[in-house]
């Protein structure tokens, strides 16, 4: 099959299956349009069987790093710990809204950058709702901290984020090097989110609660300390030049076994937080986005890609990335973009993290997505104001990524 | 007299008291609170920006939103209590806030009490939240804007623009 074609196959079925996975059609899990999209590009010979074994080989060690990580997240909640916090976030705001929003940030960071964006939005955002909400206080500006953070404060760690886990493989980095050189760009995102937020929902930061907090829950000793343990796991391991999938892979064990020996889980639990048809789903992604990379698509990339450190092309990178994401989603962008930014070096590899990342708070979920979500929406009924979503993202995403582009420059220059 | 109260988290204390002064004593109230519909929307857009997961995720919000319900009903009570008058009506509202403010004042209503929300710290044009600028501009009856506390000192207005001073 000429080069040409087989582009324009691959591309096809990428659009087509990312299509069917933000719409859902029947509410089937994405995998179900992934994986057949990823048989057909092999029985079509648009990826050969090689490169697919390869791929797929390359990227099961990340797969089993991210299967390690919904669990331990899952299991954390099952011990209690996101209960355990907000209630310590209830009590130690004393009521007040502003004293209040702060704790959200420190608690949806730290959340983020070590169980995971996936722990903040479906674990942790919950009970800070609820918890708002008991306190009678205006729920809205906690909401969208929640949701920003669990994106542009998932550049600390290679565990913070898938792209990051998919990054972090290309890189070369280590775990640690990785997190002290994403630790500024970190803390300047979450700075310039707390700014903007803080400003942005001043009329609804007012009055104080007067509710009585109910004795505050006690922390979960032995899963904080599984977690801890589990953070320190990813240092050492890296030092020993040990995939670090394997610490995640211990603290999960850790605290499944009580768990289910105690009853806290069963067996279907932890299978149900294990997520198959979504590590089926990243299997199949990257395999339909290594036949669109095979057949040019790479090579142009390259091309369109700057190399280079300096701070210019690092804004460009992430700027290029976050334009991207915005387009098909961070998933299939990072994917796209990795092969060649990987041959520019891993300050180029971080800077499209950046991108990927903190982007998507401008569009929440791509805006190829965000249409077909609206259609979905408003086919059952249901509007969508997209306008305070949009003009809340618009004065972050910038400011986020030029900060964090900046302090990645920094870092690059200070630890190298 | 019939008149609407709308209370919100954060300054419905303030205003209910306010408009407790002001009321005359044979006014028919309704104490009104709208709960947001697009808090739990946030907290579901994130949700779907989670490409891969439709599998693990199951409306997240929805114990939020029986939660947010149960403390506007307290709310409700605990503000028909402060009022102290008989008759005060308890209505309880879902949906996009400021529609539906001025939905329930649409019709027979002669005065609608609001709170000014906002930062003290910046009064200007943007002091008035949206939704208070919405029924603001939109109520088909009269709007009572209430201080929630204590209102400003006549110091809060900024010195006059040095060329308005030469102009006089």
């Amino acid at each position: 099959m000429p080069g040409f074609v087989s582009e324009t196959l691959a591309v096809l079925l990428l659009v087509a299956m990312l299509a069917c996975a933000v719409a859902r059609p029947r509410g089937w899990p994405e995998a179900v349009f992934a994986v057949p999209a990823a048989l057909l590009l092999l029985v079509l010979g648009v990826l050969p069987l090689s490169q697919a074994g390869a791929e797929a080989r390359s990227l099961a060690p990340t797969i089993g790093f991210l299967a390690a990580v919904l669990v331990l997240a899952d299991l954390c909640d099952r011990y209690g710990l996101f209960e355990a916090a907000g209630s310590w976030m209830a009590t130690s705001s004393r009521g007040r809204p502003v004293a209040l929003l702060a704790l959200v940030f420190v608690v949806a960071s730290v959340v983020t950058a070590v169980l995971g964006l996936d722990a903040t939005v479906l674990l942790l955002t919950p009970i800070v709702l609820t918890t708002v909400a008991r306190l009678r206080l205006r729920a809205k500006p906690h909401a969208y901290a929640c949701s920003h953070l669990a994106n542009s404060a998932s550049l600390l760690l290679p565990v913070s984020n898938l792209t990051n886990l998919l990054a972090f493989r290309a890189s070369g980095l280590s775990f640690a090097r990785f997190g002290a050189i994403m630790a500024l760009p970190w803390l300047a995102a979450i700075a310039v989110e707390w700014g903007v937020l803080r400003r942005f929902f001043a009329t609804d930061l007012v009055g104080r609660s007067e509710t009585e907090v109910a004795t505050p829950l006690r922390i979960p000793v032995f899963a904080s300390a599984v977690v801890a343990l589990t953070l320190v796991g990813f240092f050492v391991t890296s030092v020993l030049r040990v995939n670090p999938a394997f610490a995640a892979l211990g603290g999960a064990v850790t605290l499944a076994v009580p768990a289910l020996v105690h009853r806290r889980a069963k067996v279907r639990d932890i299978g149900f937080a294990l997520d198959v048809p979504f590590l089926a789903f990243v299997l199949a992604l990257g395999l339909v986005v290594k036949g669109v990379s095979l057949h040019g698509l790479s090579s142009l990339i390259v091309h369109l890609l700057p190399s280079g450190t300096s701070l210019g092309s690092l804004l460009l990178v992430a700027g290029i990335a976050a334009v991207l994401a915005n387009l098909i989603n961070n998933l299939p962008a990072v994917l796209l973009l990795l092969p060649a930014a990987a041959a520019a070096g891993p300050g180029v590899v971080l800077a499209v993290l950046i991108g990927v990342n903190a982007g998507p708070n401008l569009t929440y979920v791509g805006s190829l997505a965000t249409l077909l979500w609206r259609r979905v929406l408003s086919q059952r009924g249901e509007e969508l104001r997209t306008s305070e979503f949009l003009r809340l993202g618009v004065v972050t995403v910038p400011p986020v990524l030029l900060a964090s582009t900046v302090a990645l420059w920094v870092s690059l220059r200070l630890v190298g | 007299m019939r008149a609407v109260v709308w209370l919100v988290e954060g300054t419905w204390q303030g205003c209910l008291d306010a408009a407790a002064q002001i009321l005359p004593p044979d006014a028919r109230v309704t104490l009104l609170h709208v709960t947001p519909s697009d808090v739990g929307e946030v907290a579901e857009a994130a949700t779907a920006g989670l490409l891969g997961r439709a599998f693990r995720v199951h409306r997240p919000v929805r114990r939020f939103e029986e939660v947010a319900d149960q403390e506007a009903l307290e709310i409700l009570k605990a503000a028909g209590g402060r009022l102290g008058r008989e008759n005060a009506e308890l209505v309880h509202l879902r949906g996009r806030v400021e529609r539906e403010v001025v939905g329930a004042v649409a019709e027979g209503v002669d005065l609608l009490v609001v709170a000014r929300d906002g930062d003290r710290s910046r009064l200007g044009p943007h002091s008035l939240g949206h939704a208070t600028r919405f029924i603001v501009d939109h109520a088909p009856c009269p709007v009572l804007l209430v201080w929630p506390d204590e209102p400003p000192g006549i110091d809060s207005i900024p010195p006059p623009h040095e060329p308005y001073r030469e102009g006089r």
